[in-house]
């Protein structure tokens, strides 16, 4: 991102425009990344009750391709997407979280 | 009480003249935390609101720390917001005061200096003022309780000024100005409320409809780039203090300047301090100038921003200064005698300065005190040479 100078900045270190938290690639901190085994995935969403930073995302089920609904081995009405690489920090929450081990922390 | 008349003589002490100036500014928010000798500000001004003089939501906190974030935090919101301490108070205020100053907010309050501890001592010297020097906030120090009450109207117009935006201290002695009742002449409350104007914030918190945040991290990319900004705005406040003083002059008749220059013009021999022993200080140089010694004063009322320039010029015919600090610094010199040498340092023609300390913990200071002062210029011809400060009024002996 192109920095701005002292003079073209507002004062006090004050955010003025709403919603640009979207900006902030927090991605770049990871030094570990989750990597989830879909065959091992139960679809049970606690990786994504935990994520500190919202993190996963969900797909409901009428998104589904006829590829992603014969992996996933639950039946519920949303199933876990994929981890968002410009925001996941690389915590490792989901990993330690997940009841069946299907998530791994593997380095960058 | 609340006079509509024209402007009169009122007897008010220092600390009824900052409550005074805070009624006719009815702030939306004042947060308090007693403390000697700041106490009767709020007193005066707990009744203003119990008797409904203002239309102010009065705030009393836990301690100052949680009072200065109230301010700050109503400030932010939008609101004029004002506040008074002493001492420990504004000690524990700190932290607080560089994010009022770092986010920008024209928070006017009311300090009446006084000593910090330890040891534990209440009554009046500087050092706590100049504690908080480079943090970021106006400081205005006043002489007496005209002073006061003229300083905190301005200071408000100061702060607010969109070029400035900084909060501001106005300074009165413990004590010696905030407990000692005198003539003050005071501005009818609608002249108050032209001069002082509608507040018109900047980034208010509470509109909506323009979402703003307030105090996110700031690291390395942009602190650097915030800071420099305020720079800046201390730079504009000396242009916008002088265009303030002007108007005030036309609304009062009261003219002030950055600096006071008593009896300087043509003077040898000169002392520069702040606070309210300039006026000590004027009946010596008085008594001297009958003598026919060329003796001056040099009163210091804006101290941040630093007016550099102006005291140059103010002091660049004087031969023999004395620099009086009301704070010590221990192990280097005091913060007035450092700014002042600063600005002839590498002078050729500057004057031969030498250093004091006075006052500290409250220790009187008179007219036979500041007349040896002149004394010791007049006759040294060494000055200047000497390593040491002097200090007004230590026992070096005990006495039997």
């Amino acid at each position: 991102m192109k920095l701005k100078s002292w003079r073209d900045i507002p004062i006090g270190g004050v955010i003025i425009a709403a919603g640009n938290a979207k900006q902030f690639k927090t991605g770049a901190w990871r030094t570990k990344k989750p990597i989830t085994d879909k065959s091992k995935c139960t679809n049970c969403m606690r990786c994504v009750i935990f994520c500190p930073d919202a993190a996963i995302t969900v797909k409901s089920e009428s998104d589904l391709t006829d590829k992603e609904k014969a992996v996933f081995k639950a039946k519920t009405p949303v199933m876990l997407d994929r981890a968002d690489y410009d925001i996941c920090k690389g915590c490792g929450i989901c990993a330690e979280e997940c009841p069946v081990k299907a998530i791994e922390m593997v380095k960058e | 009480m609340s006079s509509t008349k024209k402007t009169s003589y009122r007897a008010l002490s220092g600390a009824e003249a900052a409550a005074e100036a805070m009624r006719q500014i009815n702030p939306e928010v004042v947060a308090v935390y007693p403390i000697t000798p700041q106490t009767p500000i709020i007193e005066t001004f707990a009744r203003f609101v119990a008797n409904g003089k203002v239309d102010t939501s009065l705030i009393n906190a836990e301690s100052e720390h949680s009072a200065m974030s109230a301010v700050v935090g109503a400030s932010a919101a939008g609101v004029r917001a004002m506040t008074a301490t002493s001492s420990q108070g504004l000690a524990y205020m700190a932290e607080v005061c560089y994010i009022a100053s770092g986010l920008r907010l024209p928070i006017v309050m009311a300090v009446v200096n006084r000593a910090l501890s330890a040891p534990l001592n209440i009554h009046g010297d500087q050092s706590d003022a100049m504690m908080l020097r480079d943090s970021g906030w106006i400081q205005l120090f006043s002489e007496n309780a005209q002073e006061v009450y003229d300083n905190t109207l301005i200071a408000l117009r100061l702060a607010e000024n969109k070029k400035v935006l900084a909060p501001a201290m106005v300074m009165q002695d413990g004590f010696t100005t905030s407990h000692a009742v005198q003539n003050v002449l005071t501005l009818s409350d609608e002249k108050v409320k032209k001069f002082i104007g509608e507040y018109k914030p900047l980034y208010p918190l509470l509109d909506i409809r323009h979402p703003v945040t307030y105090g996110a991290l700031d690291l390395f990319d942009y602190y650097f780039e915030h800071k420099r900004q305020q720079v800046e705005a201390m730079e504009n406040a000396l242009k916008v203090l002088k265009l303030i003083d002007r108007e005030f002059f036309s609304v009062s008749g009261r003219e002030y300047s950055f600096v006071e220059e008593y009896r300087l013009k043509d003077a040898d021999i000169a002392i520069a301090l702040m606070g309210a022993t300039a006026g000590t200080a004027k009946t010596v140089v008085d008594k001297l100038r009958n003598k026919r010694i060329k003796a001056g004063l040099l009163k210091i009322r804006l101290f941040r921003p630093f007016p550099a320039e102006i005291i140059k010029r103010a002091l660049s015919r004087v031969k023999k200064l004395a620099i009086l600090d009301k704070a010590i610094a221990p192990g280097a010199r005091a913060a007035i005698a450092n700014e002042i040498r600063a600005i002839f340092a590498g002078e050729k023609n500057a004057p031969k300065i030498q250093d004091y300390i006075y006052g500290l913990g409250g220790r009187d200071i008179g007219p036979d005190d500041i007349g040896k002062v002149y004394k010791d210029l007049a006759k040294a011809k060494r000055i200047g040479e000497l390593k040491k400060v002097r200090y007004i009024g230590l026992r070096a002996r005990s006495s039997h």
